[in-house]
């Protein structure tokens, strides 16, 4: 029965049109990226290069494929959990604004089935925006700008990475990512578990987001105990394969963190649904 | 007491939310093959109780068992052999009504095939209109789509919560039919709710009338309605000889309302043929004879009681 419910609960993403909205403002998105980088980045790169120019040579081509992926996926990892909450915060939610949630909840499968159905669907269109992230900045960058060598700009200095030393890295940063989104879109179902209405899981999740990266980002003592253990700190831990040599504590520290608020959110939610009663 | 197989059985439920009580204390049986009507005023706890019986709210005290099962161990036998309309028949608007079905019909528990879906559509005149998608939908096709749902997977009993709610009166009397078809020729057992009490009163054959979440009576339509006086309205051609003739004998003990060439009495059905054969000894012409009180006058009695 779960295959089945979660079979339904795709079908019901695919045909919703605002499951293409997100997906359609990223492909909007990198292809301004992508554009801007064919016209004007030779520019771009030379304000990174021209503070080493003095101290460094460079030889080859620099703006490459692999250098756009890196800039998207860092310019975009804010964003796009913004636009999984916009799909997922409205899967449990959505249903009792439209009145299905009746039906839904009077058919042969348990409450727990459902909501796991729903949570698996939400990992589906994840993955799928994931995917869709992968091709638009790594395949289709590499293909409008060749490939290379990936120089990352550190606070500490800049590392430049062997061609062959990089698909693995961008392999597992894009896992990561995943992970961090997974754990964004935990965060909208288990919100959209107390909501009658589309709109509050998804600003609440969007607001929760905001907060979080503001307190992560404010260099204030009084934040520096709870810091760590914000999901928002470690939704950028994708960086630390691009560190070298890797600390994989910093990574395991990040995937347990993450794993934890998806285990910890989706016990809310479980909670909350199989308690619910249904009045809408 | 009946001999028929106990389909629900539902004792001292209570639901509170908070100091309120949605439903006090309230017993019924329902018996297979039963109509079985659910009455009440707005507000009286009939969507309470029977969204309790469906597992979509959880009862503060109480018991539940359907087909000899109880709920909440057994919730997911109970809700197969179950089809239901709860308040409205919201579907997923962006699909097709088609979609909506083959989507239920996946978690129905049943083994359902597209020539079931098609046929059904057929069954409830939606057929050519299969492929379009809901959110076009009228109240009354949306109601079609909605009994087509509930007897996707054949259940056995069929609980339809005010279903005909905003429906034309050709919409209403096709699911009166339905109803009673279902009864009759598929041997199902239907729980219906609705405020329309002409409704119950033509199809139910066993009720249960509630107000703020009280049982006020319940038992079979016919004894609770035969147990009781009737209005009477004899339409006369003199209405003031009419009512001299009422006044001086037997019947006018109970209350006399004359509406225009209609006088309505308060009497027993065996006073009617007594009562008209009156009028015609004393000169006066009937032209016809109305029984006024029926199910709804009943009801309203009740609750103002």
């Amino acid at each position: 029965m779960l295959l089945k419910s979660t079979y339904n609960e795709l079908i019901k993403i695919a045909y919703k049109p605002r499951s293409f909205i997100g997906i359609g403002g990223l492909i909007i998105i990198i292809s301004i990226v992508l554009f801007a980088m064919k016209v004007d980045g030779d520019l771009y790169i030379s304000l990174i290069t021209g503070q080493f120019e003095q101290s460094l040579t460079f030889e080859g081509t620099i703006l490459n494929g692999n250098l756009i992926a890196f800039i998207i996926i860092q310019m975009l990892i804010i964003h796009v959990p913004l636009l999984i909450a916009f799909v997922t915060g409205d899967l449990v939610s959505g249903e009792s604004a439209m009145g299905t949630i009746r039906l839904l909840l009077t058919k042969p499968v348990s409450r727990s089935t459902i909501l796991l159905s729903k949570f698996l669907a939400s990992c589906v269109y994840t993955l799928v925006v994931i995917l869709c992230l992968v091709f638009m900045s790594f395949v289709l960058g590499k293909i409008l700008f060749g490939t290379g060598d990936l120089m990352v700009l550190k606070s500490d200095g800049l590392i430049i990475f062997q061609e062959g030393d990089i698909n693995w890295r961008f392999f597992y940063g894009f896992a990561i990512a995943f992970l961090s989104l997974i754990t964004v879109a935990t965060l909208a179902l288990t919100l959209s578990c107390f909501s009658e209405n589309s709109i509050g899981p998804i600003v609440a999740t969007m607001g929760i987001i905001l907060l979080f990266t503001i307190i992560g980002s404010m260099d204030v003592p009084i934040f520096d105990n709870i810091r760590p253990f914000l999901f928002t700190t470690h939704m950028a831990a994708w960086r630390y394969f691009f560190d070298d040599p890797l600390n994989t504590t910093n990574i395991l520290y990040s995937v347990a963190i993450l794993v934890i608020h998806i285990v910890v959110l989706l016990a809310i939610a479980f909670y909350k649904f199989n308690k619910k009663d249904i009045l809408s | 007491m009946s001999t028929q197989e106990k389909i629900v059985e539902v004792k001292n439920l209570v639901k509170n939310y908070g100091s309120f009580c949605a439903v006090q204390d309230v017993s019924f049986d329902v018996y297979q093959n039963d109509v079985f009507g659910f009455l009440g005023p707005n507000g009286a706890g009939k969507s309470t109780t029977i969204r309790t019986i469906l597992s979509l709210i959880r009862p503060s005290s109480g018991t539940i068992s359907l087909f000899g099962s109880s709920l909440p161990e057994n919730r997911n036998y109970i809700l197969s052999k179950i089809g239901c309309i709860v308040e409205k028949p919201d579907f997923y608007k962006y699909l097709s009504a088609q979609k909506n079905l083959e989507l239920f019909a996946g978690i129905s528990g049943k083994n359902i095939k597209k020539a079931r879906i098609s046929e059904l559509l057929e069954f409830v005149g939606l057929n050519g209109r299969e492929k379009d998608k809901v959110s076009g939908f009228s109240h009354g096709m949306k109601q079609r789509l909605g009994i087509a749902q509930t007897l996707l997977h054949n259940p056995d009993l069929i609980i339809l919560d005010e279903p005909t709610t905003g429906l034309d009166p050709q919409g209403i009397i096709d699911i009166r039919n339905l109803i009673l078809q279902l009864k009759n020729e598929k041997n199902k057992t239907v729980i219906i709710s609705s405020h329309i009490l002409a409704e119950i009163e033509l199809i139910a054959n066993r009720m249960i009338i509630i107000d703020k979440g009280k049982t006020i009576v319940q038992g079979v339509v016919a004894d609770l309605l035969n147990s009781q006086e009737i209005i009477v309205g004899f339409t006369v051609d003199v209405v003031e000889k009419a009512l001299l003739i009422l006044q001086k004998s037997v019947f006018a003990t109970g209350e006399i309302v004359v509406q225009d060439s209609i006088i309505m009495i308060n009497t027993s059905k065996e006073n009617i043929a007594l009562i008209n054969k009156l009028f015609c000894d004393g000169g006066i012409g009937v032209s016809s004879i109305e029984t006024k009180r029926k199910l709804e006058d009943y009801f309203l009695k009740l609750i103002k009681a």
